[in-house]
């Protein structure tokens, strides 16, 4: 633990740390461009220049220099003023100054310390450098001549993203960042690149030329088209969200986002229900709120309990399921269920359908095993935290499913459940071993099965201790934990999803639940679709309510690992469309049986009451195993047919992401690069 | 002594021989009032008048969307949108300007690094509706195309000192 002591400021850090670290915990702001705290150093952009006492007289570069005990450092001397000016008179000679169009004006590290740090004129005259424009593909969008060579970019994709498409040819002056051969980026977080980018070499291609950052609001909100729970920020100007971006959680997605969560935006502006419509003579007609609500309260007379279902999307909040399931309370029907694709969940015991571990777990964890899923394609962000565990500490990851590229290591124990067998001699011998079970494995018939077998190799292999909780369920559906937290399951006679098709309720309640075919329900059904694309749901539907989507209601969602997090209101919900949970609040008032709560703090207050874990909101304690016994099933009934991906295609998984262009295109241009891999 | 003076003045009218005079002499010296509408005074280069879109000499709009006058507006009457053009370029799809609200400080004029939008010698559009003050693009560029002539000799000698 070296001390050392910055303009004055004394301080203490971690051995190992550089003085730009140290610095940084002084609460010194020290100017860099290839710095950056999740890479490797790199040291090549010289803009982080300190002076150390004692040490030969120039100015030494603080990311890349270790901290030393008792060193002196100072940060701004004449000759560290000097060398920054001096090194941003360098940057800037083959930097175009074309701010006025460029994307990243208004947020661009080059224009922030070049006005801090740098000098107020150029001496070169000479001929600037030009580069070609590399195409990346559909997402980012490349300036090459603005390149700064910081190699961000490069570290990024090879060291975090584990996809090693970006490097540097020649040198120098000549130097390029390029993919080598013409060819989009493969990788699932590739659009991160835009934001470690420095300068507007690599910008977004959709938002290309939309807004300058100092127009838009900024609305901190959870990212739900997966089941991570990425904590988001959305840019939103007048009644559009215009960008979706990272923030920063540690605990969650460090500061990284998937690519479909950040794109799928411009689906939000396309194929929307905006209005009620009901269906007469067969078709589907605008109407009014009390024309749709009074079509279902005729419906719904005379019809039993038991006649009547509901079924909860992937993208619901946990304030509307909640309001949905205490509506069908009402009803007297206990037919509710949030697992519409049919996996075999089992609700009984939260760590049963829970990522127990915990993303920041994965870390610590020595040996995993992966049970039916991709998480490469199901959950980037947190395949790229198994990546960084496999990195930091080579930790032993084996994988039983579909061979595929999962941007580490892994050894392939087979392709269906019988290659559970030889698991336990994989996870044999590992300290801290975890198991991941995808939805590619719960959602067949044997499920209930496979879930059993993961739980018991679990308990075998020493996975399931008292200080260590080594089982998890890896959710495609940002939905479906709130869901399940909040009970959101047949209980006693009810009907689950599959019960309720084929006629098997009268009356049907979709709550944004078009992730199965719609054909299965049966003919004479009613079907009530409430949500907020025109998908699968809406065109079975008898009435259409419009709801609002995640960007346009303050929700509360629960993340795989369990963590309830909070998003807020960026925009109002498109024309008529209005907030979910006050849709069936306000139905529930015209057949008579008012819902307890009038307003969302009332209703929260009632999620915490169902399940007190609504209460802790973006806190998630990590807790071991205390009770051995498994989830439902029976692990000898398991069969033999190979895993199948729960995802097939990563860009195009629920109703934003497949109205949205930018993911048609990311379809097709990666579509290609899949199936040449596939031969 | 001064009672003879007072009595003197009044009977030799001398006041108004004094007033007569005056006017006399500005009878025939020459005249400041100009006939407006046929005659017009001179006005600064810096005069700021009815905004305007300027081009290149080869056509292309200089406007590149960057949104500084936007930003520096101070009474927020300008709003643009810009997307690629078709041939990658940045350019505006909507140029708009609220006269109604513009306050002709100038600064979108000292805020444009292309010295697309300038405000112009005309004082002389006044509307008879309300609406006809909302300026769009089409509008702003026809008046810079009026214009350009008188616009690029105001730039010019106003470069001395920018």
């Amino acid at each position: 633990m070296p001390k050392l002591t910055i303009d004055g400021i004394e301080v203490e850090v971690p051995n190992g740390s550089t003085i730009l670290q140290a610095a940084e915990a002084a609460g010194i702001e020290i100017p860099r461009f290839c710095y950056h705290e999740r890479l490797s150093i790199a040291g090549n952009c010289r803009m982080c220049l300190v002076e150390v006492e004692k040490t030969p007289p120039k100015p030494i570069a603080s990311c890349a220099y270790p901290a030393g005990e008792g060193m002196v450092v100072h940060t701004d001397t004449p000759m560290v003023r000097n060398g920054r000016k001096g090194v941003m008179e360098f940057l800037l000679i083959n930097h175009p100054l074309d701010c006025p169009i460029c994307d990243q004006g208004g947020e661009c590290d080059l224009q922030d310390q070049s006005v801090g740090y740098g000098g107020d004129h150029s001496r070169y005259d000479e001929n600037k450098r030009a580069v070609k424009d590399k195409n990346l593909g559909p997402l980012v969008k490349t300036v090459m001549t603005r390149c700064i060579h910081c190699t961000r970019c490069i570290r990024f994709i090879t060291e975090v993203a584990g996809v090693p498409d970006l490097g540097a040819t020649s040198r120098g002056e000549h130097m390029e960042v390029g993919t080598y051969v013409e060819k989009a980026l493969g990788s699932e977080l590739s659009a991160n690149i835009i934001d470690l980018c420095p300068v507007g070499a690599l910008t977004s291609k959709p938002y290309a030329f939309v807004a300058r950052p100092w127009e838009l609001t900024k609305v901190d909100s959870i990212d739900v088209l997966d089941a991570v729970g990425t904590n988001i920020r959305i840019d939103a100007r007048g009644s559009e969200v215009l960008r979706i971006l990272p923030r920063v959680n540690e605990d969650v997605n460090e500061e990284w986002l998937g690519d479909k969560s950040r794109f799928a935006v411009d689906g939000l502006k396309r194929r929307r229900l905006d209005r009620p419509w009901v269906r007469r003579d067969g078709k589907l007609q605008p109407a009014t709120w009390n024309e749709a609500f009074a079509a279902i309260a005729d419906r719904i007379k005379g019809v039993g309990g038991d006649r009547i279902g509901a079924i909860a999307g992937d993208l619901c909040d946990a304030e509307s399921v909640l309001a949905l399931k205490d509506l069908m309370g009402a009803l007297g029907s206990s037919n509710i269920d949030c697992r519409q694709d049919g996996a075999k969940l089992d609700a009984a015991r939260r760590d049963f359908y829970c990522f127990n571990t915990s993303i920041v777990g994965i870390e610590e964890a020595d040996a995993l095993l992966i049970v039916g899923s991709n998480p490469r394609k199901e959950a980037p962000v947190l395949n790229a935290r198994i990546r960084k565990a496999f990195v930091a500490n080579g930790m032993k990851i084996g994988v039983i499913g579909a061979e595929t590229d999962l941007t580490y290591k892994v050894t392939h124990l087979g392709d269906g459940p019988n290659a559970l067998a030889n698991a336990a001699a994989f996870l044999a011998g590992a300290q801290k071993p975890m198991i991941l079970v995808g939805q590619g494995a719960l959602t067949r018939a044997d499920g209930a099965a496979i879930l059993a077998a993961c739980w018991k190799l679990a308990a075998e292999v020493g996975a399931l201790k008292s200080d260590w909780h080594g089982f998890n369920v890896l959710h495609t559906a940002a939905g479906r934990v709130g869901a399940l937290d909040l009970g959101f399951v047949p209980t006693g006679a009810g009907k689950d999803v599959a019960g309720m098709m084929g006629g098997g309720v009268d009356v049907l309640w979709l709550l944004g639940a078009d992730g199965f075919d719609s054909a299965r329900i049966g003919a004479n059904t009613f079907v009530i679709y409430q949500g907020h694309h025109g998908d699968a749901g809406a065109h079975r539907a008898d009435v259409i309510l419009p709801g609002a989507a995640y960007t346009e209601k303050s929700g509360t969602y629960v993340n795989t690992e369990g963590r309830a997090q909070r998003g807020f209101m960026a925009i109002h919900p498109p024309g008529e469309a209005r907030e979910d949970w006050t849709i069936l609040r306000a139905f529930s008032g015209i057949i008579g049986r008012a819902l307890p709560y009038d307003t969302i703090e009332a209703l929260r207050a009632r999620m915490e009451q169902v399940n007190p874990v609504f209460g802790r909101i973006g806190h998630l304690p990590r807790f071991g195993c205390g009770d051995l016994s498994g989830p439902a099933g029976d692990p000898a009934a398991i069969g033999s047919a190979a895993f199948a991906p729960a995802i097939e295609d990563y860009y195009q998984t629920d109703p934003i992401s497949r109205s949205s262009p930018t993911m048609a295109a990311c379809t097709a241009s990666h579509g290609g690069a899949q199936a040449l891999a596939a031969e | 002594m001064a009672f003879l003076d007072r009595t003197a003045r009044s009977l030799l009218l001398g006041e108004l021989v004094a007033g007569l005079s005056l006017t006399l002499r500005y009878f025939f010296k020459p005249k400041v009032t100009i006939n407006y509408p046929y005659e017009k005074g001179p006005i600064s280069p810096r005069f700021k008048g009815e905004h305007a879109l300027r081009r290149y000499p080869n056509g292309e709009e200089r406007c590149i969307a960057c949104k500084l006058c936007e930003a520096i507006c101070p009474a927020q009457a300008i709003t643009i949108e810009a997307e690629p053009r078709d041939d990658g370029s940045r350019r505006t799809t909507r140029y708009d300007i609220d006269m109604t609200k513009c306050i002709y400080c100038g600064l979108c004029e000292e805020a444009c690094p292309v010295d697309a939008i300038v405000e112009g010698p005309n004082f002389e559009f006044a509307t008879e509706t309300r609406e006809e003050l909302l300026y769009n693009k089409d509008k702003l560029l026809a008046n810079g195309d009026r214009w350009e002539p008188e616009l690029a000799r105001r730039l010019e000698l106003d470069a001395p000192y920018r």
